[in-house]
């Protein structure tokens, strides 16, 4: 049994629970990554709670991340599935182009949006200015940033757009042949057939998304370099580029990879990955207790 | 002539081949040393090479292989995992403070004792920013010096006979320069001072107001030292007047910096404020551009201050876990001794050798527009930006503070210089090792 599992536990150990482990441990001490780690005690907690004057907004932005994209991204999702489910010929063509951008790197896609939505020479500004509407700054404006991200973030919902489609199709027919019977309309089918059946997914679909979330990384790490013209200096490190502009897509990970890899705190970094752990664990529990009300599992399923 | 160079690159070879059968009887090949630099630029790499090859050819007991594109962040890197290169150079001074307080570039002292090396030999700029609390780990392999770039043909239609001295002239001068199309956006902007652009940062400009960034004990002074609000109340005047908006929808039209259309190279900027560095690139990507170079304008306050300006530049050293150690510090002496080095990379990059004599080498390629730089690299009020603990985060941190500024969020300027005073001192004090705890 133990030799069966052995794969498992070993990648475990050693890719889950030894960072999890040195993490909790470093996030007690002060560690600049060059000198041996020296005992610190809650200071990185102290500094993190009350001093730190960047975290503030790091935790506004990610919430602000999670309380749009989330919603929005399982609404998509869904809408493109349920249009997909219906659709009588070329499902498998359609399903192919919704599910393509979930295929683009996202460094490779951040960079194309950027591109795209530059405000004098992208394709969208130059098409808005045709018929006359002054676009806005997208990726170089403070308010218009995280929304441009958000964008993004749709076009490439494409993996949960699948699951969903495959949950769709998945309910069964005689459901809907009742239902259809008792005279129920397409709204109505959808509120008391389609969605309960696939609720287990949307669930899925929401834990996954908020994890995600505050996870936020490597889009906004691009976008705030490209967008602030820094990229180019491969070998300056003023890393004006991250948050840019104004700190607007500063999210908790790329404020905790600036302090753990650029300013070479990795101990204090350990300490954000802490606290960035215990919210995830927190969030997800939330969530898990509070579907109890929401989520419908078949014929006695986890009850 | 031909038959000399053959007859040289004969000996070279009889020569070479000696040394080696030589060197072979007590080792079987030389000693490969990696360096690595920052450079990365086409033309700034190959003469960093060419430096590097004349050394190579003299030392046949050495090979050396040359790294380009290095960032603080490979170095560290590179040091944690064990295997680091023998010589390793950073393009600043920002994290000098991490370096040498770590230990992980090695205290240069006992080498330089040994090799009769004088620290009196560099200027007291290049001095401060390769030390931290006293410990060399690093020297000074050129220096950066920053003025003002500015477009002759622009200044000629606009009818400024000369570059401007004073702060308050440089806005008149920025504002007359401008020129707008027809729907209202900017042709031609006089100068961009947006901090983020191109070159612009804090350090840089605020030195031309007097700005002192920390007292004797090290606590930081910007809410206390005037030149701070006075550089940017400057700076957010001249920002109002293009509109703020307007200025970032300008830049983001813009080529990159280093590349051929670096807006001032195709005369979109009027003047800008760059690097010595500058004047290379102009001669390789457009040497047709008719412009001149001068000191950064001063606070009209401070007129002594004229002909000065912000210092910083490549440093150099021996990482701690590096191997071959002396014939190491010897590629880094000479590097950043010898004056003939010194002049053949100044001539090729156009950086301010960083050596008190090698400003003065006759190798050095005259050049009216490079030449106000080595004025500004010698003048006694030019400086450099604190050396602290916690590295390019301390600079950053007032960069942040000034960017939000700049943008119109901060409606009390003293009594946000003075937070930022707060936060800079608590940063430090955390990056030495957390709050008090000894």
């Amino acid at each position: 049994m133990l030799l069966l599992m052995s794969p498992w536990l070993v990648g475990f150990s050693v890719f889950f629970g030894y960072p999890l482990v040195m993490s909790a441990y470093l996030s007690l001490h002060h560690y600049d990554l060059l000198s041996p780690p020296r005992w610190v005690g809650l200071a990185n907690y102290r500094y993190l709670f009350f001093t730190d004057p960047q975290v503030g907004a790091a935790v506004k932005n990610t919430l602000w991340m999670i309380a749009v994209l989330v919603p929005l991204q399982v609404l998509f999702a869904l809408g493109v599935a349920l249009m997909l489910a219906r659709a009588r010929r070329g499902i498998g063509l359609f399903r192919t182009i919704f599910y393509l951008p979930a295929l683009t790197p996202p460094v490779a896609a951040t960079l194309g949006f950027v591109y795209i939505l530059n405000p004098v020479t992208g394709p969208v500004n130059n098409i808005l200015k045709r018929i006359g509407i002054d676009g806005p700054l997208w990726f170089q404006d403070p308010s218009w940033a995280k929304p441009s991200l958000v964008i993004l973030g749709l076009w490439g919902v494409g993996n949960t757009m699948v699951i969903f489609l495959a949950a769709v199709l998945d309910v069964p027919q005689h459901l809907y042949e009742s239902a259809e019977l008792d005279g129920a309309n397409w709204l109505q089918r959808l509120r008391w057939v389609t969605l309960p059946t696939i609720s287990p997914v949307i669930l899925f679909a929401v834990i996954l998304g908020v994890i995600q979330g505050l996870q936020y990384f490597t889009q906004a790490y691009v976008a705030g370099n490209i967008a602030s013209g820094q990229a180019s200096q491969a070998a300056d490190v003023t890393s004006v580029g991250l948050g840019y502009p104004e700190d607007s897509t500063l999210f908790y990970p790329v404020l905790l990879y600036q302090h753990g890899f650029s300013d070479f705190q990795m101990g204090y970094a350990s300490a954000m990955a802490m606290l960035l752990l215990a919210v995830s664990f927190a969030v997800t529990l939330v969530i898990v207790l509070n579907s109890r009300r929401w989520v419908h599992h078949a014929a006695g399923a986890l009850k | 002539m031909k038959r000399v160079a053959l007859f040289a690159a004969l000996v070279a070879v009889v020569v070479g081949a000696a040394a080696a059968v030589a060197g072979g009887a007590r080792q079987a090949s030389p000693t490969k040393l990696t360096v690595w630099v920052g450079w990365s630029a086409g033309h700034e790499l190959t003469v960093f090479k060419q430096v590097a090859a004349e050394y190579d050819k003299a030392h046949p007991d050495i090979t050396l292989s040359i790294v380009g594109g290095i960032t603080d962040t490979k170095i560290v890197a590179a040091i944690r995992s064990g295997q680091a290169p023998d010589v390793v150079s950073s393009f600043n001074s920002y994290n000098v403070g991490i370096y040498c307080g770590t230990g992980a570039w090695r205290d240069l002292a006992p080498f330089m004792a040994k090799s009769h090396i004088k620290a009196s030999m560099f200027p007291a700029a290049t001095l401060y920013y390769t030390q931290y609390e006293g410990k060399r780990c690093a020297l000074p392999l050129l220096a950066d010096t920053y003025g003002l770039y500015y477009n002759k043909t622009l200044f000629k239609k606009a009818g400024i006979t000369q570059p401007p001295k004073t702060m308050s002239e440089l806005a008149a001068d920025a504002k007359k320069l401008t020129q707008k199309n027809k729907d209202g956006s900017f042709k031609v902007v006089g100068l961009d001072p947006m901090i983020g652009f191109y070159e612009n940062v804090p350090e840089r400009w605020v030195a031309a107001f007097g700005g002192k960034w920390t007292d004797a004990k090290g606590n930081s002074t910007l809410a206390t030292s005037p030149g701070w609000a006075k550089w940017l109340t400057w700076h957010k005047s001249l920002l109002d007047w293009y509109g703020y908006k307007n200025l970032v929808k300008f830049q983001a039209g813009l080529g990159d910096e280093f590349s051929s259309s670096m807006a001032f190279e195709i005369g979109k900027l009027a003047m800008v404020m760059d690097g010595e560095w500058r004047v290379a690139f102009i001669q390789n990507e457009h040497p047709e551009l008719n412009y001149g170079t001068a000191p950064l304008p001063v606070d009209d306050a401070h007129p002594e201050l004229y002909g000065s300006g912000y210092i910083n530049g490549t440093i150099i050293g021996l990482p701690k876990n590096g191997g071959h150690v002396d014939q190491a510090w010897d590629l880094v002496k000479y590097l950043t001794t010898n004056t003939h080095a010194l002049a053949v990379l100044s001539n090729g990059l156009r950086n301010v050798p960083s050596t008190s004599a090698s400003t003065h080498s006759k190798e050095l390629t005259p050049d009216s527009h490079f030449a106000p730089f080595l004025k500004i690299f010698a003048h006694p009020k030019s400086g450099t930006s604190p050396i602290t603990a916690s590295g390019q985060s301390y600079i950053n941190l007032v960069q942040q503070f000034v960017i939000k500024y700049q943008a119109g969020k901060v409606k009390d300027l003293a009594a946000g210089l003075r937070d930022t005073d707060k936060q800079l001192d608590a940063q430090v004090k955390q990056a030495k090792g957390g709050g008090g705890v000894p």
